[in-house]
């Protein structure tokens, strides 16, 4: 029997290419869903009512159904009915980042909403459009506030991308069960793995402290 | 307002707290049952049985699925007739496949019965009961290809597998030797769908499941290709050094293949065929 240490060693190169993948979806992801969900988030703020109730009912959808299910839907479900093929990568990054918009919306609704209206009427009483009173007034106050809920967000999608293992992506997670899967030796994998997810999210999270603090001056 | 949501709120969390005790009472009770066994409670007037833990995978049909909200298959209904013959009982706990080794050595289970092929490396972790059943592996493709034919045409090809199984291995050993790539999947629909969608050219699963899915399933779009690949045998697993259970099982198992229950419930799920 390989003692602790040896079953931990050998697995490390796997593991990291495993973390590699998930760093990789998540950047992907959070990219992706920044842009969805800042679009979905402005639409939920706008005075047309159709707007807003479109966004209402994406961010409903969404969220009202587990990431599990969604996942499965893109990558078995959609490809099946429609007779075509998606990428398992492609099909990770789109459930996790449309997941993750309904989220991220969400904060910029509430990030937008958090900046005082007289913001927006002195902006508009300058000149400004109401496109750009927003953009170069309303935002930056806005986004400021919001990186808290976005780093707790992009923490949840990391974790979140575990759940790719059901689709084949050799993600941290995956790669741990398929070491297991031959060595059985679930406790130091699990550990290990544990560990690697981690180390990245605290990295994540003191990152996180350090622009809140440069953006508080 | 306030008042009324508080008596709500506490009656919830006083139910809540009853029920969990209840149940943990009641877990307890069973415990008991199964680690003295004669020693259970006189008010009982039959003698309390053994009960083990068996896990089974969740989605592995003609072995084990689930049918009209119940475990069915041929390792529960063996399962099921070898208790029934060395009076014990038993306790179905599905899963995926992976877990059930693992979930095996660190005393979640008892015991296993999932179509588990005997291995000289599962026996380091686990034991097995004597075979019962012949399996062996097939390459599964979908009914339209016709470029897989046996195993030197996987080069380059995408094979599907379930993580923890001997198709897994041998799949390992394929991509090694023809230059094929390999994606893990957690339980056989999955596996079997991405060979179907058309993400994998092809996959490795047990034969008898293979056929069992195609017969059943004249829209499966899958086709099986070339001899089986090898002639693994399953076993029931049991925790290393549980003895008296490995025991039970093989003499259970012996008496049910004499007595032609075997031959009928394999005759259950698979026809004539063997």
């Amino acid at each position: 029997m390989k003692s602790s240490w040896q079953v931990i060693v050998d697995a490390l190169p796997i593991l990291a290419k495993g973390l590699l993948v998930t760093i990789e979806i998540t950047v992907l992801a959070l990219i992706i869903a920044l842009i969805i969900g800042l679009f979905i988030g402005l639409m939920n703020t706008a005075r047309t009512k159709i707007l807003r109730s479109i966004g209402t009912v994406y961010i409903d959808i969404i969220r009202g159904t587990p990431l599990l299910v969604q996942i499965f839907i893109i990558y078995f479900g959609i490809p099946y009915a429609l007779d075509f093929q998606i990428d398992e990568f492609v099909a990770g990054i789109a459930a996790i980042s449309l997941n993750a918009s309904a989220y991220l919306a969400e904060i910029f609704r509430a990030g937008i909403q958090s900046v005082d209206g007289g913001q927006m009427e002195a902006a508009r009483s300058l000149g400004l459009t109401r496109g750009q009173a927003m953009r170069l007034v309303v935002l930056p106050q806005a986004v400021r506030r919001m990186i808290p809920a976005f780093v707790n967000q992009a923490i949840v999608s990391m974790k979140d991308t575990s759940l790719l293992t059901v689709i084949g992506i050799r993600e941290l997670t995956n790669s741990g069960e398929i070491i297991i899967s031959g060595n059985y030796r679930f406790f130091e994998i699990w550990i290990t793995v544990a560990v690697f997810y981690f180390v990245f999210i605290h990295l994540l999270t003191l990152f996180s402290r350090y622009l809140e603090k440069r953006l508080a001056n | 307002m306030k008042k009324a949501l508080f008596t709500v709120l506490s009656c919830l969390l006083a139910l809540t707290v009853s029920a969990c005790g209840s149940s943990g009472q009641s877990q307890s009770t069973s415990g008991n049952d199964s680690s003295n066994g004669a020693a259970a409670p006189a008010e009982s007037s039959a003698p309390a049985k053994e009960k083990y833990v068996f896990g089974t995978d969740a989605t592995y049909p003609p072995f084990e699925f689930e049918k009209d909200g119940k475990y069915v298959g041929i390792d529960i209904d063996l399962l099921n007739a070898i208790a029934e013959a060395e009076g014990f009982e038993i306790e179905i706990k599905p899963m995926d496949f992976k877990g059930i080794i693992p979930g095996i050595t660190s005393k979640q289970l008892d015991g296993a019965a999932a179509g588990i092929s005997i291995t000289d490396e599962r026996k380091q972790v686990i034991d097995f009961s004597e075979p019962y059943y012949q399996a062996g592996l097939s390459l599964v493709v979908r009914a339209d290809n016709e470029t897989i034919k046996n195993p030197e045409d996987l080069k380059g090809k995408t094979i599907a597998i379930k993580k923890g199984t001997t198709g897994a291995k041998f799949a390992e050993e394929l991509a090694q030797k023809y230059g094929a790539e390999i994606k893990y999947f957690d339980d056989s629909p999955a596996m079997f769908q991405e060979v179907v969608n058309g993400n994998a050219d092809v996959t490795l699963e047990d034969y008898p499941v293979v056929s069992y899915k195609i017969a059943v399933d004249p829209n499966s779009n899958l086709k099986i290709v070339g001899d089986r690949l090898n002639g693994d045998y399953y076993g029931i697993g049991v925790a290393k050094g549980n003895e008296e259970l490995l025991k039970k099982i093989n003499d259970g198992l012996k008496k049910v293949q004499e007595s032609g229950k075997y031959d009928e419930i394999i005759k259950t799920y698979l026809g004539e065929q063997k």
